[in-house]
């Protein structure tokens, strides 16, 4: 989508409006995004360097970088690969039910993360559903990691599959079409011809769902049980810090977090203006 | 659709690619695991505890006040986003200025940056003795943990939802209309509020409503401003892990099922606009 340059035109406000517009505009953003974001890494470094070391290299706060960095590495590959399987059907075929299937992809976006991690409480906790076959059986789901890493890949459910469906559709299934009579494959059409062509949106959707798993803390929260050193999460670290009012060490742990979040959004922006990936909007 | 052939007449459309029956079922089957099922999970255990205990712990007093909070502050963002968001997308899309990329990257920092760190940045800045909290704090408005607290935390986690659905369709708005609208004597001020803004309302209403039910559930940057007093700043979405920390998963169903019902209500009037608005255009 190109934006059409523009001259000034009757239609357009007097210079006066427009500064005025855009400083109560940038105001705006500078008091309620970037304040916060300053606030982060300058209540990190409030004692200095050496307390913000101390703080990340913390064997509680080691142990939670690595299950954060763990639940993202089983649970975006799981979303990647379901977001290819479900925009592969759902844009090249038709079939009756299709609108409804894409509603129940979006489904988790429209749930409380609360909510998110109580379902699997209810499905897999020691009163739940499957609670006392589990027991019986010595497996642990629930404050333990795999109820992390569902409760999460329910969060980021969408990510990819969202990213990937609008592009397969605007891309057509010529292309493969063109390949299948060719004699290829599906594998053969799938890497050569769809993979190149959607590999950056499918990077951006990976980006996006990355992001979201490593800082996902409601429905963490919920069925994580807050052990240390075993089901902690750089989030929920950054919450027991703060609730035992070790504030340097709760905001060293939350920069890391919001240092995620700006190589997050950097990628992001290069990936939308070099592939102008939607210039539009979607979430 | 290319030529039919005589080809036996199945539920979707015959197409010559491969990979239905696998991507269709292995998505089929992926969604209803992590999503369907999960989710199921508050309808059986809703219905399990019958209408009595439902209302009971449903709609107790202490669940009423939570609720009225939740959607009382959430709407209060909204409002706040869409007024505030309206102005954003206004000054991307249409003004030049130095670092506007820089400015429209930043717009997503709320989708990125992980709500916990959200929420311990906006308390300190906003406790009495934060950046902002001492100024506030002589002037007797208390921010940190009130009900103040809570919108200012759902305005940062909810404006990107308004202003990356308003900005595409400010974009793609012709300017002819506006001229024509000028050329026929009116005002600037008159062509926004009879021209512009009609174009732009169901975008604004996506935005406000996309906002509004993210503020319903949140969480994350919510418990840590609010100070989570009951009956004066607990969320609903707390009022659910407080029950689930007491054991009492029927309570934390009961008040998930309310939620999520009202939850749904508002995205389902949401899409119903939608759908008028697309038939309206005739697309």
């Amino acid at each position: 989508m190109t934006r059409k340059t523009r001259k000034i035109t009757p239609g357009t406000e007097s210079r006066i409006a427009q500064v005025l517009l855009i400083t109560l505009a940038l105001a705006f953003l500078a008091f309620f995004l970037m304040l916060p974001l300053i606030a982060v890494f300058s209540e990190a470094l409030k004692q200095g360097i050496g307390p913000f070391l101390d703080a990340v290299a913390n064997p509680d706060a080691f142990s939670a970088i690595r299950l954060t960095l763990i639940i993202a590495a089983i649970s975006v590959p799981l979303n990647m690969v379901f977001g290819l399987a479900a925009s592969w059907a759902i844009t090249k075929f038709s079939f009756p039910g299709k609108n409804l299937l894409l509603t129940l992809i979006d489904l988790p976006f429209s749930v409380s993360p609360v909510v998110s991690g109580l379902i699997f409480v209810l499905l897999f906790g020691a009163q739940g559903l499957l609670g006392p076959w589990l027991s019986a059986h010595g497996v642990k789901i629930i404050f333990a990691v795999p109820g992390i890493i569902l409760a999460t890949v329910f969060i980021t459910f969408p990510f990819v599959a969202r990213e990937l469906i609008p592009l397969m559709m605007e891309q057509g299934k010529e292309d493969e079409e063109a390949a299948v009579s060719l004699g290829a494959n599906g594998w053969q059409t799938f890497w050569h011809v769809t993979l190149p062509n959607i590999r950056w949106g499918l990077l951006y959707g990976v980006l996006l769902c990355n992001a979201r798993a490593m800082g996902e803390f409601g429905a963490v929260s919920v069925v994580s049980g807050h052990i240390r050193g075993e089901t902690n999460t750089m989030p929920l670290h950054v919450e027991i810090l703060y609730n035992e009012y070790d504030f340097v060490g709760a905001f060293a742990v939350a920069s890391l977090l919001a240092a995620l979040a700006l190589v997050t959004l950097v990628l992001k922006t290069v990936l939308e203006w070099r592939f102008d990936l939607h210039s539009g909007a979607r979430h | 659709m290319p030529s039919m052939t005589t080809r036996k007449t199945t539920w979707r459309a015959p197409s010559v690619l491969p990979g239905f029956g696998l991507t269709f079922g292995f998505s089929l089957a992926w969604l209803s695991l992590i999503v369907l099922i999960p989710l199921s999970m508050l309808f059986i255990k809703s219905a399990g505890m019958g209408w009595q205990a439902f209302v009971e712990v449903g709609f107790s007093e202490r669940a009423l006040t939570a609720y009225r909070l939740s959607f009382g502050t959430a709407l209060a963002a909204a409002f706040v986003n869409a007024v505030f968001g309206l102005l954003v997308a206004w000054v991307l899309v249409r003004y030049a200025f130095p670092g506007k990329r820089v400015i429209s990257a930043l717009v997503d920092l709320p989708f990125a940056l992980p709500t916990a760190v959200a929420g311990i940045a906006l308390t300190a800045l906003y406790a009495p003795s934060g950046w902002v909290g001492q100024y506030l704090d002589p002037l007797g408005i208390k921010v940190a943990f009130t009900p103040i607290g809570i919108t200012v935390a759902l305005v940062f986690i909810g404006l990107p939802f308004v202003v990356r659905s308003v900005e595409p369709v400010l974009a793609d708005l012709g300017k002819d209309v506006e001229e024509a609208a000028a050329t026929l004597g009116a005002g600037r001020a008159q062509t926004f509020a009879r021209v512009i803004f009609p174009a732009i309302l169901p975008a604004l209403f996506t935005g406000f409503a996309l906002a509004f039910a993210r503020g319903v559930g949140e969480y994350g940057s919510v418990i840590f401003i609010s100070g989570n007093m009951p009956g004066r700043t607990e969320i609903a979405p707390l009022l659910i892990v407080t029950q689930l920390e007491q054991y009492n998963y029927d309570g934390a169903t009961a008040i998930a099922m309310v939620m999520m019902l009202v939850s749904f209500a508002v995205l389902f009037t949401l899409n119903a606009v939608q759908s008028i608005r697309r038939k309206r255009l005739g697309a």
